[in-house]
């Protein structure tokens, strides 16, 4: 064996220019569109972006993914393709879930460990075709994926820049793309996807999104963007269409029971102090791992926890009585013993309830699921007014919506 | 052994080096049905001793200075016929004498220079001093040798007992000494050697022997280590000796080859191997590349942890933060093997005789080695290159014709990497080192009849070792104990059920100690035991 062998293997690496750390804050392709919406300037940091919080208004643009259709920019979403003979097998040893079992046109949720099985991060994987994919998330991880390429025939580039992304949710979403002339949308069932033709070019539109409620990601060249931004606005006008910013969408994420990664589990190479890292088994994702699938990263110490009864953590969805929103509250068993802490919770105004994600340590929440309770700090004019409220374990989603899965889609 | 033979091992050791010959007689010792798969012709990896001309024969490995204790009794290798303490003349361990080009030679007799000819008066006192604290400070790192290596976070007793010998042997230096110790461990080995001592020869020998093997110059930090590894060494109960084994390293590697039969061990050369074969992250058997699959419970690995993990494992079967670390392992070799097939015995004026049989060695000074290793930094050898000879057929006369004679020797720095190239590099470099032994040996290029020069490059393919590396893994403080092979997984275990590292890459260590092939068979008992 010669040593150079066992540099940079087959894999061959497209440099893409990762240059998204020179530009303090970078406009999506979208940006024009989205400042000419921008009414309360409220900007947050997504990944380098420059990222409305809100635009016009934060309850009616919520209103607008439940009662009508809501434009939302995902650009800044980190998104890597990656191609070749082995891409399927790389993606395999990647992730938790069995990706020989995703056909091409589908797509689905899954997450991906370091060696000690730590979840590094969470996102959707899109088959494009058989040896085509697209992996969206949070972070950035191009170093972590080209060191898991050693030894596949797989080419890996990142396309954040390159490629724009819309999200368009709420009940009338499929009649804004029906509309808009994406002829044979109403056949895409959840997580399918298809490519439709747009200008010069296609657009990849899948049947996901983050809200629980039925809707489209849309994927396109940087270059096309703004027609398709165009398109969709001018076919949504009688369909209520409204560009929506990030504080509408994370209450419908919420209701939906969705988690998003350091918000509400701490990813793993982001984490300092040791014990803030967590298991699939930890935050609600143990139902991905599939140990009859062959080797994947983190397997082993996964596998050996699970075994071992080593998890020390459950995500629960809590259901707590009153109005008041619980973030960040301290959970309690018996009012006395603490045991874990909101990461999330508002008041739903569509499940009418006071709901919340919560880590729970074990057994509580596993074992122990009664005389749960909430110590919510609410500042009243410059005094916080502490309530204990009791906290019901309960199922995600909070809400139920029967339009996300009909297919095809009613036309509201 | 073929296809059709449906035995199923209880363990397979891939490699016949000694490591692998020393691992699997243990598990045949401890009742496993042990199969052990050389690649090569002949067992014995590095020290086994081969033809380089016509009639004259020589091993790459030449010296014994470490072969442990536990594995000498273990193995029953002194009723098997190794006599250790005879050695090459007969009755002593090998001396090592510093060659000299215009003065007399310094020689270091016994164990590690028990005794000092060759210097003054005074040098000798400071030697006596320097000897004893280098043999006390090298003592306090034994009692990790002959164990699994510490690791953090978990309590086995073997670990803590390992750091708990430590700590007392380290108490027992009391606290100045203690002191000393510590201040001293991490450091170069020039600087040591300035404070305490003032002959350049003995010096340059105590320089050399620290950095030889390693990616180092006296003056790199952490080089005294390289001496102290050395010195943590023993032969016959004496720390620091040498032998220049009768009949040479053969003859070691006949005696551990005798006791992996005697205690059952099959033995299979020519039979490489070219995959692990994992099923559901548990080793179960291996695919050779003649195609032919063999089954068995547990595989040991006796060749180098890059080779079975990245090559015949695989990486998509790791995760990728071990990936990462195995193949940031540093194992570029720097040093290159010479064989000469000479005329007759050369003559190193001022050596005498018998002296001859031990181990002579260039190395004028540190300033010589270090300036030896500079051009090593940036791709390039030394032009005047350091070395360590012996004349193997001294010892024993069958690996030469008569009035033969062998010169062997590890010659220093020759980078794996060559900027240049070997292709036309290796003329140059023999020539840099023929003139160096000529200086030394005047007339000795008359006598050459034939030169085998191995760099780094040759021993990667020769003895299927990557980068060329004698250790498989360069030995300094960043690649020892629990960072040996890599963080984590120092223990003999790999991530893979069942799959098992007996080589020089595991702790402690290259050299023929044979210690790893002894504590990953003692580990593959205990595992084994524990299921």
């Amino acid at each position: 064996m010669n040593i150079s062998t066992l540099k940079p293997s087959p894999t061959q690496v497209w440099q893409i220019a990762q240059s998204h750390f020179r530009t303090l804050r970078a406009d999506t392709p979208f940006q024009p569109r989205i400042d000419a919406a921008a009414k309360t300037n409220e900007w947050y940091n997504w990944s380098g972006y420059r990222a409305p919080h809100s635009l016009w208004d934060e309850e009616l643009e919520y209103f607008a993914i439940r009662s009508q259709a809501a434009l939302f920019d995902i650009s800044p979403m980190t998104k890597y393709r990656i191609e070749g003979p082995e891409a399927e097998a790389f993606c395999n040893r990647l992730t938790l879930r069995d990706v020989t079992r995703l056909k091409p046109g589908r797509v689905h949720y899954t997450a991906w460990c370091d060696d000690q099985g730590f979840v590094l991060d969470d996102g959707t994987l899109f088959r494009l075709s058989p040896d085509r994919f697209r992996l969206c998330c949070q972070g950035r991880h191009l170093p972590w994926l080209l060191d898991s390429a050693i030894g596949f025939t797989v080419r890996i580039g990142e396309e954040t820049e390159q490629v724009a992304g819309l999200a368009l949710q709420g009940p009338t979403s499929f009649a804004v793309l029906r509309d808009a002339g994406f002829a044979g949308i109403e056949r895409l069932k959840p997580f399918d996807l298809a490519d439709f033709a747009h200008e010069s070019g296609a657009v990849t539109i899948s049947r996901t999104g983050f809200t629980g409620d039925l809707g489209y990601e849309l994927f396109v060249e940087r270059e096309l963007a703004l027609p398709l931004w165009d398109r969709l606005m001018v076919a949504g006008q009688l369909h209520g269409i409204r560009p929506i910013g990030y504080a509408a969408l994370d209450r419908a994420r919420i209701e939906a029971g969705l988690i998003v990664a350091n918000a509400d589990f701490t990813a793993a190479q982001q984490a300092v102090r040791a014990d803030r890292q967590r298991l699939p088994y930890e935050i609600g994702l143990g139902f991905m791992v599939d140990a009859d699938k062959g080797h994947f990263n983190g397997r082993r110490a996964i596998l050996d926890a699970r075994a071992g009864k080593k998890l020390r953590y459950v995500l629960v969805g809590l259901e707590i009585e009153g109005n008041i929103p619980a973030e960040h509250a301290i959970v309690y068993h018996k009012k006395n013993r603490e045991v874990g802490l909101v990461s999330a919770a508002i008041w739903a105004p569509t499940a009418k309830k006071s709901v919340a994600i919560a880590s729970l340590r074990r057994p509580f929440g596993d074992l122990i699921l009664d005389d749960l309770w909430v110590e919510i700090y609410a500042m009243r004019e410059l005094r916080y007014e502490r309530v204990m409220k009791r906290a019901r374990i309960v199922p995600r989603p909070f809400i139920r919506l029967e339009r996300r899965s009909a297919t095809p889609p009613a036309d509201f | 052994m073929t296809s059709s033979d449906r035995t199923v091992w209880d363990a397979i050791v891939i490699g016949g080096g000694h490591n692998g010959l020393i691992c699997a007689t243990l598990l045949a010792k401890g009742r496993r049905n042990v199969l052990l798969l050389e690649a090569n012709a002949e067992m014995g990896g590095a020290a086994r001793t081969e033809e380089f001309f016509p009639g004259f024969r020589d091993s790459t490995a030449h010296v014994l200075n470490r072969l442990h204790p536990e594995v000498v009794k273990a193995l029953d290798l002194e009723e098997l016929g190794l006599d250790l303490l005879r050695g090459a003349s007969g009755s002593t361990f090998a001396p090592s004498v510093v060659l000299s080009k215009d003065g007399a030679p310094l020689t270091l007799h016994g164990a590690y220079g028990e005794t000092l000819t060759g210097a003054s008066a005074a040098e000798q006192a400071a030697w006596k001093d320097l000897r004893v604290q280098l043999l006390r400070y090298a003592g306090v790192l034994k009692p990790f040798l002959s164990r699994r290596p510490p690791e953090f976070g978990s309590r086995s007793p073997g670990g803590l007992a390992a750091l708990g010998q430590a700590a007392l042997a380290m108490k027992r230096l009391g606290r100045e000494d203690m002191r000393d110790f510590l201040r001293v461990l991490l450091m170069n080995v020039h600087d040591l050697l300035d404070e305490q001592l003032s002959d350049d020869r003995l010096k340059g020998l105590l320089a050399f022997d620290a950095v030889l093997g390693s990616h180092l110059g006296p003056r790199s930090p952490t080089s005294l280590l390289g001496l102290y590894y050395r010195l943590a060494g023993e032969i016959g109960g004496a720390p620091g000796a040498q032998v220049v084994p009768k009949g040479g390293m053969g003859a070691v590697i006949a005696t551990i080859r005798a006791a992996a039969e005697h205690a059952g061990v099959a033995l299979c050369t020519g039979a490489s191997v070219a995959k692990i074969v994992v099923e559901s992250g548990r080793a179960v058997g291996l695919a050779l590349a003649s195609g032919e699959e063999i089954h068995a419970d547990t595989i040991v690995s006796a060749v180098n942890p890059t080779t079975t993990l990245l090559t015949l494992v695989g990486a998509p079967l790791l995760d990728t933060g071990l990936v990462r670390k195995v193949k940031n392992i540093r194992m570029k070799g720097d040093v290159a093997k010479l064989n000469l097939a000479l005329d007759g015995v050369p003559d190193f004026p001022g050596v005498a005789a018998q002296d001859l049989h031990g181990r002579l060695v260039i190395a004028p000074s540190p300033d010589h080695v270090e300036r030896a290793f500079n051009p090593a930094k940036y791709g390039e050898f030394s032009p005047e290159p350091v070395m360590e000879i012996t004349l193997p057929s001294l010892t024993d006369p069958s690996l030469a014709p008569q009035d033969g004679c062998i010169l062997s020797a590890n010659v220093q720095y020759a980078p794996y990497a060559l900027k240049e190239g070997w292709e036309t590099g290796k003329p140059k470099f023999l020539a840099a080192i023929m003139a160096q032994l000529e200086a030394h040996a005047p007339g000795i290029g008359r006598l050459a009849r034939h030169a085998e020069l191995l760099t780094p490059a040759d021993i990667e393919v020769r003895y299927l070792m990557p980068g060329g590396h004698w250790h498989h893994g360069e030995l300094q403080a960043d690649q020892m104990l629990f960072s040996r092979p890599v963080s984590g997984w120092s223990g003999y275990d790999t991530p893979i059920e069942r799959l098992y590292l007996a080589g020089a890459g595991s702790h402690p260590g290259g050299g023929i100690s044979g210690l790893p092939g002894l504590n990953a068979a003692r580990r593959i008992l205990a595992a084994r035991a524990e299921r």
